[in-house]
């Protein structure tokens, strides 16, 4: 079971909402996309993509979505920092995310816990929550900005992912990070935007240990990133080339999704 | 536009072809109707987008909506933002370059919206002339442009609250624009109402921008 990290809407009955996303989305998005017709041709001469009917406006949309990852990797600057705030502006209490309720969130003993690093790496070793503990922390007071549109404040502390990447000897001209977590969510981290100083492996939430909530024992903080890119419940990272895709990524959400 | 000579304004006034004259030109009629698909995409996939955080106590019907979930509506919507995007540069560019937003939209004066808003109102509104804009006609376009530009550069300072910052501070930060993209959603909602309804109540209007006279 994957998890989906921001389906909270206010005044609208997530479990719902989580059917209605999951069982009519093939059928009624080709309907919607069906009754886009009209705007096909319009289209296709931006893209210079042939559409020949309107069953192809599936593809049509997500050969758009690969074009506006490329310019959100144009856009992407790496100096950029996200806005940072004062801790009185945090949002209390900070929302839970995901498409299953509180009680159902991965729950991992610490003890237990072994965060994997593979692919191109040189130093491919399991890292333990105490040896993760070890490394140096810097905090961060930054906004969350939910792909349905809300945002909230949080204060995020843990060691920058660049100096992990470093540590580890991963090949940083690699194209991605890909993270894998506990209940199975996937996403994939382009390189310029795990090397972000602001990209973080984050430990603790508002000065204390991250709660099962928001993530225990790890999440990836990164705030020039919509929320859902935003893994939590980390347990492996990989250093590749291949996109390997994502759990919300592969059922049409903008893969690079910056902010 | 001090640049523009008398000679090439000439050039610009309604040709006459035939025994009748030319009310809109080929590329008015042609970025105007490409204008308004993306318009209706991007409104209705928009309120896809809405409804999946709404700022207000209400969300729009699913049968008014694009895209089918939350998702669908995010590539619907940004794919005709191109389309809107461009189609709208190049209209802002050629409404300044051959002067047709001076000629057509200006002058606005206070006096003359509340004239003819009176005369409108009372029935008097002339429309023998579809070349030239009253001024409520003028004010409603002139407007409308505007909006059209808070709309995209609010839309663009939701997209990019990190890279373009600077532009969403100058919309009062995140939160506060995600509401100024709304109102100019709204306020583009209700000029197509009364738009729609004006160009069905005055026919030849219609006729003049899908064969330009």
């Amino acid at each position: 079971m994957g998890r989906i990290r921001s389906l909270l809407i206010p005044g609208v009955d997530k479990t719902l909402l989580v059917k209605d996303a999951a069982k009519l989305m093939p059928d009624l998005t080709r309907r919607r996309f069906i009754t886009g017709g009209a705007s096909l041709g319009a289209l296709s001469m931006l893209t210079g993509c042939d559409v020949v009917d309107s069953s192809s406006a599936e593809d049509l949309l997500k050969h758009v979505s690969k074009f506006n990852d490329a310019v959100q990797a144009l856009i992407f600057n790496p100096n950029t920092l996200a806005p940072t705030f004062a801790e009185s502006a945090i949002t209390k209490p900070f929302p839970f995310n995901a498409y299953y309720s509180e009680d159902e969130a991965p729950d991992i003993d610490g003890k237990d816990y072994r965060f994997e690093v593979s692919g191109l790496v040189e130093n491919k070793k399991a890292w333990t929550l105490d040896e993760l503990y070890q490394l140096p922390q810097v905090k961060q007071v930054t906004r969350h900005i939910c792909v349905e549109g809300w945002s909230a404040i949080g204060s995020w502390t843990g060691t920058p992912l660049r100096d992990f990447l470093k540590l580890v000897g991963a090949d940083t001209r690699a194209k991605y990070c890909w993270f894998r977590c506990a209940e199975g969510y996937t996403s994939p981290i382009d390189m310029p935007t795990a090397l972000h100083p602001q990209t973080q492996m984050t430990f603790k939430f508002a000065d204390e240990i991250l709660p099962r909530a928001y993530g225990y024992p790890m999440k990836i903080r990164i705030p020039t990133k919509l929320g859902f890119k935003n893994p939590k419940y980390v347990v492996s990272m990989e250093v590749t080339n291949d996109y390997k895709g994502g759990y919300w990524e592969d059922m049409g959400y903008n893969s690079f999704s910056g902010s | 536009m001090s640049t523009i000579t008398p000679a090439f304004e000439a050039q610009q006034e309604p040709q006459v072809v035939g025994s009748q004259k030319i009310i809109q030109p080929a590329w008015v009629r042609m970025l105007h109707w490409i204008n308004a698909v993306a318009m209706v995409l991007m409104i209705m996939s928009g309120w896809q987008i809405y409804n999946a955080s709404p700022l207000f106590d209400f969300v729009f019907p699913s049968s008014i909506t694009l895209g089918g979930w939350l998702g669908g509506g995010l590539l619907w919507h940004f794919a005709a933002m191109w389309l809107l995007m461009v189609n709208g540069l190049i209209y802002l560019t050629l409404g300044v370059a051959t002067g047709r937003f001076r000629r057509k939209l200006l002058p606005i004066t206070v006096d003359g919206v509340i004239g003819d808003t009176r005369a409108a109102l009372t029935g008097r509104l002339s429309h023998d002339d579809l070349s030239r804009y009253n001024y409520v006609q003028k004010l409603l376009y002139a407007g409308i442009i505007v909006v059209g530009i808070v709309i995209v550069l609010s839309g663009l300072s939701i997209w990019k609250p990190v890279q373009l910052q600077w532009l969403t501070a100058i919309f009062g930060g995140y939160d506060t624009a995600r509401y100024v993209h709304f109102v100019a959603m709204a306020s583009i909602v209700g000029f197509l109402i009364v738009h729609v309804a004006l160009a069905i109540l005055v026919p030849k209007s219609l006729r003049a921008m899908i064969i330009g006279r």
